[in-house]
C-alpha cells in the first residue's frame, strides 16, 4: 500500500527530439539479425490525423520469457537484448522498432508493455501490444476490455508486426492504469 | 479568414470553471487531467474512456535497466557541454527519487531537457525569436545514487511564450523523465521554480486542478545547496506510484 502521493505527471511537449532520442534508440536488435522483426504503427488522434511529435516506448521479455536485467540501451553493443526501446513518430506519425517477439512470462501471453506520449497529451499513457493469439485464450485482461481487445493486440502484416494507437474516437486504445495510480 | 486567437482572459475563465468544478465535486485528484480544454492541444488527444484497471504482471513488474555504460557522469552537467560557460542563472538542481513506500529509486536514469537563459530551445520547431546560446544545448541525463538522488547543474531556463492563445507564456520549467522499478512508474513531467507569475495563467500547470497536486510540480530555493559566488541550489523531491514486485518475487528473478 502506498503512503507517499505520487508526483503529478505532465505533457512531454513538444521539444524532447533533441533530447530523448539517441542512437539505435528503435533498433534493440540490429536489423538482419535471425527473428529479427519490425514493430510498427501510426499513433492518431481523434480526428484519425497522425501524430508527428508522439514518442512510444516499449518494454518487453526476450524470445525465451526472460526479462532482461541488462544495461546499455543507451549505447547498444549489437549483441546484448536489454528490452527497452525508444521511438518518436516521424511526420506520418509512424514510429517503428526492430526486434525480437517476447515469449511467455512465468505462463502469461506474451506482450509488449507500451507507453505513449505527445504534445498535448497531458499524462502518459500505458498499454499492451499482445502477439497474435494464434488460438490462445484470451487472458483476463483481455476477456474483461470485451469487443475492444482487439486494440491490444498487433497484427501482422508484410513488414512484421502492427500495432496501431488511436488516442480518442473510433477504434480508441484501451489504455491501462494499475493499482496505486490515480 | 483566419480566426482571431483567443484571450488569456478566455482561457482564465475556462481554468476558473474547472476549478470551481473541483472544488465543489469534492473528490481529491493527484494527477493532471488529460481530458482539460484550456490546453487547446490536449482536445482532439486524450481518451475519452476510462483507462482500464489491469493487475500488472510479467514485464511490467519490472524496469529498464540503465548503467556506467549508458551514462557519461558528465552529461549531469550542462554548463559545459559545448566549451564556454552558458549566459544565464547557474543552478544546481538535486533531490531524490522515490516509490510510494518511500523507498530510493537507486542507479535508475533520470533524462531532463530545457530551454536557455532566454527562453529558447535548440529544437528546430522554436519558433521563439530569442537567441540561441551556442554554449548551451539544454540537455542533460544522470543515473540516480544509492539513496536515489539525482544532481544537475545547468542554468535556470527562462519563461517562453506559445501558442495555445494570444499572449500565452509557459512558466519557467526543466523537463524531466523518469524510471522506476517497476514499468507501471515510468512518468514524465516538468519541474517549475517557486512564486511564477505565470502558474495561474498556465493551461498545463492548472490541468492538474488540486492545488497541493500542483505544488508538487514546484522546487524550493534552497541556499544550504548554493555555492557562494558560483551558483544558487534548488531542491526537488520525485514520488513514483507504488511498486507492485513482492520480495518473494524479487527473490525468483535474483
Ligand atoms: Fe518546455
Amino acid at each position: 500500500m502506498s503512503t507517499l502521493t505520487a508526483t503529478p505527471g505532465q505533457t512531454i511537449g513538444p521539444f524532447f527530439h533533441y533530447a530523448l532520442p539517441f542512437d539505435g534508440d528503435r533498433e534493440l536488435v540490429a536489423p538482419g539479425t535471425p527473428g529479427a522483426v519490425l514493430l510498427h504503427g501510426t499513433v492518431t488522434d481523434g480526428a484519425g490525423a497522425p501524430l508527428q511529435d508522439a514518442l512510444v516506448e516499449i518494454w518487453q521479455a526476450d524470445p525465451a520469457g526472460v526479462v532482461p536485467q541488462r544495461t546499455g540501451s543507451m549505447r547498444r553493443d549489437g549483441h546484448t537484448f536489454t528490452g527497452f526501446g525508444r521511438s518518436s513518430t516521424d511526420i506520418t506519425g509512424r514510429y517503428t522498432f526492430t526486434t525480437l517477439e517476447p515469449g511467455s512470462v512465468d505462463g502469461g501471453l506474451p506482450f509488449f508493455g507500451v507507453t505513449v506520449f505527445a504534445r498535448g497529451l497531458l499524462n502518459r499513457l500505458f498499454t499492451r501490444a499482445y502477439l497474435p493469439l494464434d488460438g490462445a485464450e484470451p487472458d483476463a485482461l483481455l476477456t474483461s476490455v470485451g469487443d475492444r481487445a482487439g486494440t491490444l493486440v498487433v497484427e501482422r502484416d508484410e513488414h512484421g508486426l502492427r500495432f496501431d494507437v488511436r488516442l480518442q474516437g473510433e477504434g480508441e486504445t484501451v489504455f491501462l492504469t494499475y493499482p496505486g495510480h490515480s | 479568414m483566419t480566426p482571431q486567437p483567443e484571450t488569456q482572459a478566455v482561457i482564465d475563465a475556462e481554468i476558473a470553471a474547472t476549478a470551481h468544478a473541483y472544488e465543489q465535486a469534492g473528490v481529491e485528484e493527484t494527477q493532471p487531467r488529460v481530458d482539460y480544454a484550456p490546453y487547446r492541444s490536449s482536445l482532439l488527444r486524450h481518451p475519452t474512456k476510462d483507462p482500464h484497471h489491469a493487475d500488472p504482471e510479467g514485464i511490467e513488474l519490472w524496469a529498464p535497466c540503465f548503467g556506467e555504460r549508458d551514462i557519461d557522469p558528465l552529461e549531469a552537467d550542462l554548463t559545459i557541454q559545448r566549451g564556454g560557460e552558458p549566459q544565464g542563472e547557474k543552478m544546481l538542481v538535486t533531490g531524490r527519487v522515490v516509490d510510494g513506500d518511500g523507498r530510493p529509486v537507486r542507479r535508475q536514469l533520470v533524462e531532463i531537457w530545457q530551454a536557455n537563459a532566454g527562453g529558447r530551445y535548440i529544437h528546430k520547431r522554436d519558433q521563439h525569436p530569442a537567441p540561441l546560446d551556442p554554449s548551451f544545448t539544454g540537455v542533460g541525463r544522470c543515473l540516480t545514487d544509492d539513496d536515489g538522488t539525482y544532481s544537475f547543474t545547468t542554468i535556470k531556463p527562462g519563461p517562453y511564450p506559445w501558442r495555445n492563445h494570444l499572449n500565452a507564456w509557459r512558466p519557467a520549467h526543466i523537463h524531466f523523465s523518469l524510471f522506476g522499478t517497476d514499468f507501471t512508474q515510468r512518468m514524465i513531467t516538468q519541474m517549475y521554480f517557486p512564486g511564477d507569475p505565470l502558474f495561474a495563467l498556465d493551461p498545463i500547470y492548472q490541468s492538474i486542478v488540486d492545488p497541493k497536486a500542483r505544488e508538487r510540480l514546484v522546487s524550493t530555493y534552497d541556499h544550504d545547496l548554493s555555492v557562494p559566488e558560483v551558483l544558487m541550489g534548488y531542491r526537488w523531491d520525485i514520488v513514483l506510484t507504488g511498486s507492485h514486485r513482492t520480495p518473494l518475487e524479487e527473490e525468483d528473478h535474483q
